[in-house]
């Protein structure tokens, strides 16, 4: 079997190792865009602040490559797919067959149409290229002697990384974002408020409610131009508003939904012995009970893993796809997963929602469970995560909570929270 | 998700505990710093190193029992580890976190099913879990139990879910 796999980050590399599950001899080739080895994007952040030093964003071992028998050509592009021949055109002129193949091209910064953003110090923040611009910029200030200051666009994962990373770096910053609250999507308006205290102690400066319309100035000395009027100076900006697929303009007939390339949940496309998984794809939500792209690590993991298997021939599945967010600021930690904020005419029609919070500002802490139906499907821990898989894991069991709910935000919730029955059920598994 | 492999499920010794033979003496928790401390000598490890217990211990009224890493067949924290840290051993099955390529972002501790996985108290944010005391042939935890609370043995398939 010839296997090939374009993108070679947490999708491409699930796939490689679900191969190999089930078949340790057929031919894989990985073909990426970038030079690098196989790293981690979410470090990028931990490497601009320089918490993490380069060799360590490494995502697997030196010999990952040869140790699963995978041929990868970086650097290199996938200009056309013939499904009719499966074959690959590259770049380079090669050109590569496949009898199984994974698109595995994640995301790429959506970039909103802004005058003047083509500036030299107008920087995306998704790659390991993008952490050296910066780090690169920084030094020249430094150098030069100049206080740097920074204006990020995006209040969201992304952006407030890039802030964290940036003020430890001894800059300045400011975040504009077009909403009220800071993260969104991932945080309720109580949680939201908490964490971006804290952040402002720690020196971000937020802008709220506004935009960036255009970018003057010269390329150290930028001049932010916002919607309500204001001009901010800065030295660098960093572009932070969402990823969206990087689908490849490689072959007709392959269905692209609202935003990515559909799959179904053995991570098929429409087209034969394609498959697609991570970032790109838009693969089953089970708490949305529909198709969307969930750019987050652990899920393009999972279906890479799954799309390598069933690649291999197996018969596997993943249907447990929904948002979920480890992420710290200045070491205060936030886990968040499923729906955390129930649309306010849910609640009101009685959709069967019900909201638990408690927490103390003194002490930083937010806890809110979601539930539907008496089932788990959602969460915030705010500085209070030890043992918060369990709710994840609650809301993989789609299980009625009965008298657990009343248990769910207590401080010593755990394994003796659950009926006894339940319990053992789950702690003797073998 | 639903799996797909070659291999039957890899059958491996598991920590299981006897809710009803154990006293929460905690005695576990001593013996498992104990064992993950440089000097492997009870009272050095407690009082000049700094060392986070790898095991949970849960307690409230007349019951308790101790808790550690399941070593999960499908591994969700390794599967969701953002740095590559945390692995699965696919010949042992044993699952552990190399500390020096661990930067602490708390993924595996949303990923955790059984929220075994801890926040290390001392030092660098990194975490600190279970590792069955793979040097030592036993786990220390269930070699030092007092009331026999703690066994390690491969479950046979009708001892699933009853103690």
């Amino acid at each position: 079997m010839n296997y090939v796999i374009i993108g070679n980050s947490a999708a491409g590399i699930g796939a490689v190792e679900g191969i190999r599950l089930l078949d340790r001899d057929g031919k894989i080739t990985v073909i990426s865009s970038e030079q690098e080895h196989v790293y981690s994007r979410p470090l990028i952040s931990y490497y601009l602040s320089g918490q993490v030093e380069l060799a360590k964003l490494k995502y697997r071992p030196d010999n990952f490559y040869e140790q699963n028998g995978v041929e990868a050509l970086l650097g290199d592009r996938v200009l056309r797919v013939a499904p009719a021949e499966k074959g690959l055109e590259l770049q380079s002129g090669q050109r590569v067959t496949y009898d199984k193949l994974l698109i595995a091209t994640g995301g790429q910064p959506f970039i909103p149409p802004l005058k003047g953003q083509s500036g030299e110090n107008v920087f995306s923040f998704t790659k390991l290229d993008d952490a050296r611009s910066l780090l690169a910029q920084i030094k020249d200030l430094k150098e030069k002697k100049i206080e740097g200051q920074a204006v990020i666009l995006g209040a969201g994962l992304i952006g407030l990384k890039a802030a964290e990373a940036l003020i430890k770096a001894k800059l300045k910053v400011t975040v504009v974002e077009l909403s009220e609250r800071i993260l969104s999507t991932i945080l309720d308006e109580q949680a939201a408020a908490l964490l971006q205290s804290h952040l402002e102690e720690h020196g971000v400066d937020f802008i709220l409610g506004d935009t960036i319309t255009e970018f003057g100035g010269n390329s150290n000395h930028l001049k932010v131009n916002l919607k309500s009027g204001g001009i901010l100076d800065c030295n660098l900006a960093v572009i932070a508003v969402g990823v969206k697929p990087n689908i490849p303009n490689i072959t007709d007939n392959l269905i692209v939904s609202k935003q990515g390339l559909l799959i179904n949940q053995q991570m098929e496309t429409s087209q034969a012995d394609i498959y697609a998984a991570g970032d790109v794809a838009e693969g089953y939500d089970m708490l949305k009970g529909l198709r969307r792209v969930i750019p987050l690590w652990p899920n393009a993991y999972n279906q890479g893993l799954v799309a390598g298997q069933n690649m291999a021939g197996g018969n596997a599945s993943y249907d447990e796809g929904f948002a979920r967010n480890a992420i710290s600021f200045f070491g205060l930690p936030v886990i968040t997963a499923g729906i955390i904020d129930p649309p306010a005419e849910d609640l009101a029609a009685k959709a069967g929602y019900e909201v638990l919070t408690t927490g103390c500002l003194e002490k930083k802490t937010y806890k809110k469970v979601v539930l539907r139906e008496n089932r788990m499907v959602g969460f915030i821990n705010l500085n209070a995560v030890d043992r918060a898989g369990i709710l994840t894991g609650l809301i993989k069991e789609k299980r009625d909570l009965g008298g657990l709910k009343d248990q769910l935000l207590s401080n010593d919730f755990g394994y003796l929270s659950f009926a006894e029955e339940w319990r053992r059920e789950k702690l003797w598994k073998g | 998700m639903q799996e797909s492999r070659r291999e039957e499920t890899l059958r491996m010794k598991r920590i299981y505990a006897l809710e009803e033979h154990c006293l929460g003496c905690k005695l576990c928790e001593v013996y498992c710093v104990a064992s993950h401390s440089v000097s492997k000598d009870l009272v050095k490890a407690h009082k000049t190193e700094e060392i986070t217990p790898r095991v949970i211990i849960e307690s409230s009224g007349d019951t308790s029992f101790a808790l550690q890493c399941r070593h999960c067949d499908d591994a969700p924290c390794a599967r969701a580890c953002i740095t590559g840290a945390m692995q699965k051993d696919p010949v042992t099955g044993i699952v552990s976190c190399d500390s020096e390529r661990c930067v602490g972002c708390w993924t595996c501790i949303m990923a955790c099913p059984y929220g075994a996985i801890r926040r290390d108290k001392y030092g660098r944010s990194i975490i600190s879990k279970c590792d069955l005391c793979a040097e030592e042939g036993e786990p220390s935890c269930v070699s030092h139990c007092p009331n026999n609370a703690l066994i390690y043995k491969e479950l046979e398939a009708n001892e699933r879910g009853v103690e």
